[in-house]
């Protein structure tokens, strides 16, 4: 079997409310998870529980009380629990790509530049890059006359669709996707289901939490819980 | 491999004013290409670890290090102060707060740009004045305003100025001061858009001192949050302003909507 790309070990969260009365609230306990090239990981929990907590913590996001998060990154292996920002900044830009339900950018920018800027990070000519950006957005069905002005004014589904072109415009190797479908139609949906699995057919190590089931049943290769458990 | 060494390095940098303290044992580094923001409020030392970061101050103790473009490092502190003025002219930029403090009120726009080159050798005056209009340009002020004192300009267009004349001469670390306060907010956005397309496009790098964390959120790569002239919390913006660890960190970004 290949070398998993994504390796959580004994993973522990728990936000302490400062302004709260120093609340504390335990939401991870000891995740552990791996994730070899070519799966796509649904994580099946009800919400609250922590998924989006492990993604963003997979992300170094959120930072971790304890626990392992290794990464396989440059040929070589990152935890992204101990590492420094300028390693977490390297492994952002060429190995992990993350698609979130918000979209947060500089008003003003033009919907184009904002998705090519993954691949403007990674190195990428502006040249290439657009021809890729543009071939990306007609996939999603944004329509050419929005794609000069900035998403800032787009509808939901509109501004999800710029968040998935930013996330699946690089060919990143370990993706997470915090549900990628969220105010999609159904023609959104489906493209969704096609951009998963061509990423996964290039190799990408996926974990998503998806709350459409259709969409979590066309995608998934394997369902877990946060305690480990195998689900259906 | 110059990649390796930080651009700009502090270590233990204090700067005390008799029993008051300006800032306390502040370390960092900046690497080349990245954007580092300061938060904190009115008070918490910001603005005296900027000067002392950019030569402007001297601290009380600790060492500023800087990597000038042939890979040399040199300690900031112990410049004399005709090599800190050449650096100042030729590496470093800074943009004030108040415009006003950035700019010279006696001459034109395009003077305010073209004479930072002068400074630093240009003579020709044809290609000055184009260099001068292809920053208005970047900087979207209409080239018929050139020969305009910067007094008849909006505040916003005199910050852009201001912005305009500090990175013509292509400086390779920009010191910012609250670069967005007082700014409309159609006018923030435009410069948010500039500078971080400089700081992209030029591989500038770049010490933003600001109070708003929204602006922190598009610019900055990395945060400090400072209180009472320390260092607090310190990571990558997103972890900071999305999982504060300090109760003070906490309590600034439940204060504000939505940075």
């Amino acid at each position: 079997m290949t070398e998993p790309a994504l390796v959580v070990e004994g993973l522990h969260k728990t936000f302490t409310l400062h302004t709260q009365g120093g609340i504390q609230l335990p939401v991870l306990r000891g995740v552990d998870l791996t994730v070899h090239p070519g799966e796509c990981v649904a994580l099946m929990d009800p919400s609250g529980s922590g998924k989006s907590t492990l993604l963003r913590a997979i992300y170094a996001n959120y930072r971790p009380q304890c626990g392992r998060i290794v990464v396989a990154h440059d040929g070589g292996r990152m935890d992204m629990a101990g590492a420094g920002p300028r390693e977490l900044l390297a492994v952002r830009r060429r190995t992990i790509g993350y698609v979130s339900q918000f979209l947060r950018v500089i008003p003003r920018v033009p919907t184009l530049d904002v998705v090519i800027e993954p691949l403007r990070a990674f190195g990428m000519p502006r040249e290439a890059a657009l021809e890729r950006g543009r071939a990306l957005l007609e996939r999603l069905r944004i329509p050419e006359r929005l794609w000069s002005l900035s998403p800032v004014t787009f509808s939901g589904g509109e501004q999800q669709r710029v968040n998935l072109a930013r996330g699946f415009i690089a060919d990143f190797p370990i993706l997470l996707l915090d549900e990628p479908s969220a105010s999609l139609d159904s023609a959104g949906r489906a493209i969704v289901v096609e951009l998963i699995r061509d990423a996964r057919k290039r190799g990408a190590a996926i974990v998503g939490a998806f709350h459409d089931r259709e969409v979590r049943e066309a995608v998934a290769t394997r369902a877990v819980t946060l305690h480990g458990e195998e689900a259906a | 491999m110059a990649a390796d060494v930080p651009l700009l390095r502090a270590r233990d940098v204090s700067k005390l004013y008799g029993a008051r303290v300006g800032c306390r044992d502040v370390g960092l580094d900046l690497w080349p290409g990245e954007v580092l923001g300061i938060v904190g409020e009115s008070g918490s030392g910001k603005t005296t670890l900027l000067g002392c970061l950019s030569g402007r101050l001297v601290p009380t103790s600790g060492s500023v290090e800087f990597m000038l473009r042939d890979g040399t490092v040199v300690d900031v502190l112990q410049l004399s102060e005709p090599a800190l003025r050449k650096l100042a002219r030729t590496d470093w930029g800074v943009v004030h707060q108040n415009p006003r403090d950035g700019l010279r009120a006696g001459v034109t726009a395009g003077a305010n740009v073209g004479e930072r080159l002068m400074a630093l050798g240009a003579r020709h005056y044809g290609r000055i004045r184009a260099e001068a209009l292809d920053w208005l340009d970047r900087v979207e002020i209409d080239r018929g305003r050139i020969d305009d004192w910067p007094e008849t300009f909006s505040s916003g267009m005199q910050q852009r100025l201001q912005i305009a004349r500090t990175l013509v001469t292509r400086p390779r670390l920009v010191f910012m001061d609250e670069p967005t306060g007082g700014l409309d907010v159609s006018v923030q956005a435009r410069l948010l858009d500039l500078v971080r397309g400089l700081t992209a496009d030029l591989g500038l790098s770049a010490i933003i001192v600001t109070h708003d964390l929204a602006v922190t959120r598009l610019l900055a790569h990395r945060l400090l949050v400072m209180r009472g002239g320390e260092v607090v919390e310190s990571g990558l913006t997103d972890q900071v302003l999305d999982d504060p660890q300090h109760p003070y960190t906490q309590l600034l970004v439940s204060s504000v909507l939505q940075p």
